[in-house]
């Protein structure tokens, strides 16, 4: 009896290198976006406008890192409002005990503390107020992270956990009430470095080191992704038992791509205070981790272009929708997102992806290269399949 | 010594709402990989119904509401499954997200339907005051959590649709090539979920108010608890809510309850380090 091989492996050609011109197109378009932001914006924004477009550009680099973390090594993170907070509150502590001058800060007078408390001392400086607001959350991260993934707890199960750990945080911060202002966090800043918080000036400079900053860490994204370290994080989001049997250490990469969004979600939330003025954990708990990782999805997880974008458009929406319609808010939100997740999974700047991939769907399947293993269609559920890549 | 006592009754009746909230998720999360956090929102629509019941069966509402929020709640998670989720399968990630924008709608919904401020819902008489120092409200939701882990276990292992369900949940494939009709057995899965969910909701009105925010304080505990307890596992989900009921209950009491979260969390992690995949795991032999 002879057998016969039924799924040939024809592995397609390798694709053509990019033309000059495309080569050029991606830095193009960077340096462009980069000219509207630094200088057109500053310019032509009235100063109010310029300071909500800096709070989405900070939400805009915690997504940067959500969209490393998900969009490219797999790991759905819904406790980024934690790091947010961690750097957020670093600074907020800084601008607090530079603001009382050597007194205890306001709202501490009010809860009865009578000693500035020794978790505060160090932050008296702001270097290492601006440290800890990026240290802090790596050093949180690379615990959590070398515990979860070194067990090979993934997936969903890490996204549950990193939930939970942004609904406890809430809980602490809001039952310390003395030590970190409780539900209405900190806020009534004056002064940063010795300029007037207020000014228009000073948020127009604030601005500007907000946008510099996504710019810079954009690039170093970019880079990280397209590094041999890159390859290896995406191979590890197909199929991380297989990079493991290459002899890859899959818990290492998680681990090192995790802290490095979690160092950025660090530094937005110590960028965002001084803009907005606040922190407290209404910003940092399980919804406004969540929101941002719906405005990743939305924007589109596979690129870092689109979740950024996302980040931006979805703030800018929420303040204009929630102007206008309060509640109305809440329920757009939701149907935008069902309807994304539905109909455009890879996000708006994958539309065209999708599109590709549902006209090649339709079209019959001739000529196609197989890579199938060989596992049956059932018309059920497969629990085993991975979703559509980028 | 007496703490211990008195702290005992909370923490049993926190384990049997978290276990009734956490079995539906871990059959919808063992059998089908979906990560429903519309969940929360079944829990919300329960409590909402004994609310309205008041109307026509007053203080009796309560009994009378669990079958009725059993249905609802059911109905509304066949609804979800049917129009949203099973475009979903095998993308568990997806499945999360999309739930939760339908459990933000389903919240603000709640909130234009019966208003944002929470609502009372009149005990029975019979459930006030209690033996020593079990009230009968308490003793009450613990044995309707007894009551459905009884009926649960008997539903799996007693009838054929018990037995497709815990089929397909071991092996799908296996279970589709041998004739069993999944789609139809994952949709009762989702209605018995939900509506247990709906039943977990009629409890919590029996020892809190009822508002539109309900279900997400139950929520993220309920996934611990089915993290804990491994996927689509009946004994496991028994035993960890048990031990998270239990654990929250006295951590709030010897600390206070800001530092109960973060110490449920930690034990947690530290328990996934001897056992990542939860207490008890389906032997499989698939990777992914």
């Amino acid at each position: 009896m002879t057998t016969t091989v039924r799924n040939v492996v024809r592995v397609a050609p390798p694709p053509a290198g990019p033309s000059w011109r495309g080569r050029l197109r991606a830095p193009a378009v960077f340096v462009l976006v980069a000219v509207l932001a630094l200088v057109v914006a500053p310019l032509l924004l009235e100063p109010f406008r310029l300071g909500l477009l800096a709070k989405y550009l900070c939400f805009g680099i915690v997504a940067l890192g959500i969209g490393l973390a998900w969009g490219q090594g797999g790991m759905l993170t819904l406790g980024q409002g934690v790091f947010f907070g961690l750097g957020g509150y670093a600074m907020g502590m800084y601008l607090k005990l530079h603001d009382a001058g050597g007194d205890l800060p306001d709202f501490m007078v009010w809860s009865g503390v009578e000693k500035l408390p020794a978790l505060w001392v160090p932050f008296e400086n702001p270097v290492f107020a601006v440290a800890f607001a990026v240290i802090g959350p790596v050093v949180l991260a690379v615990l959590l992270g070398s515990l979860v993934f070194r067990q090979r707890v993934r997936g969903a199960y890490f996204a549950i956990l990193t939930q939970a750990l942004a609904a406890a945080t809430v809980i602490l911060l809001v039952g310390q009430q003395g030590l970190t202002g409780g539900t209405n966090g900190l806020t009534n800043f004056f002064d940063l470095f010795g300029q007037d918080l207020a000014a228009d000036g000073t948020q127009r400079g604030l601005y500007i080191v907000v946008a510099a900053v996504l710019g810079v860490l954009y690039l170093v994204a970019w880079q990280l992704v397209r590094s041999r370290f890159g390859r290896l994080l995406i191979a590890i989001r197909d199929g991380e038992d297989r990079v493991r049997f290459l002899g890859y250490n899959p818990a290492t990469v998680k681990t090192v791509t995790f802290a490095v969004s979690a160092g950025m979600a660090g530094l937005a939330g110590a960028l965002f205070v001084p803009v907005v003025g606040i922190i407290s954990p209404a910003l940092l708990g399980v919804v406004p981790s969540l929101e941002l990782v719906v405005a990743v999805a939305v924007g589109g997880r596979f690129s870092l272009a689109g979740a950024v974008l996302g980040a931006v458009v979805m703030g800018y929406a929420k303040t204009s929708f929630s102007e206008q319609f309060a509640d109305g808010w809440l329920y757009l939100q939701g149907a935008l997102f069902i309807l994304v997740m539905t109909l455009a999974p890879k996000g708006i700047f994958g539309l065209a992806a999708t599109a590709r991939d549902f006209v090649v769907s339709r079209r019959p399947r001739t000529g196609r290269p197989l890579m199938s293993t060989g596992t049956a269609d059932i018309g059920g559920p497969l629990i085993e399949a991975q979703e559509p890549r980028a | 010594m007496e703490a211990i006592v008195n702290q005992l009754p909370i923490g049993l009746s926190i384990a049997a709402v978290l276990l009734l909230i956490a079995l539906g998720l871990t059959f919808t999360f063992g059998q089908m990989g979906v990560i429903n956090m519309a969940h929360g929102e079944f829990i919300m629509a329960g409590a909402y119904t004994a609310y309205l019941l008041q109307g026509w069966a007053g203080r009796q509402a309560v009994l009378v509401a669990l079958p009725v929020a059993f249905v609802v709640a059911g109905v509304m998670g066949l609804i979800l499954e049917r129009v949203a989720i099973r475009h979903f399968y095998g993308r568990p990630l997806d499945t999360l997200l999309l739930t939760w924008g339908v459990s933000l709608v389903l919240q603000q919904l709640a909130r234009d339907l019966f208003g944002a401020p929470n609502v009372q819902v009149r005990a029975p008489e019979w459930l006030q005051g209690g033996v020593g120092i079990l009230p009968y409200n308490r003793l009450f939701i613990f044995a309707l959590a007894v009551g459905s882990v009884v009926a649960i276990w008997g539903y799996m292992n007693r009838t054929s649709q018990g037995r497709r369900m815990q089929a397909v949940m071991q092996n799908r494939q296996l279970a589709a090539v041998s004739g069993i009709n999944t789609g139809r057995v994952d949709q009762r899965t989702f209605f018995i979920g939900s509506g247990l969910a709906g039943i977990a909701g009629v409890a919590l009105t029996l020892i809190g108010p009822v508002g539109p925010a309900l279900g997400t304080y139950y929520i993220v505990d309920a996934f611990l608890v089915v993290v804990a307890g491994g996927l689509g596992q009946l004994r496991g989900a028994l035993i960890a809510a048990a031990a998270l009921g239990l654990l929250n209950s006295y951590a709030e009491f010897w600390t206070n309850a800001s530092l109960a979260k973060v110490i449920v969390f930690v034990v947690i992690i530290a328990f996934l380090q001897i056992r990542p995949q939860g207490l008890f795991v389906l032997k499989a032999r698939a990777l992914t």
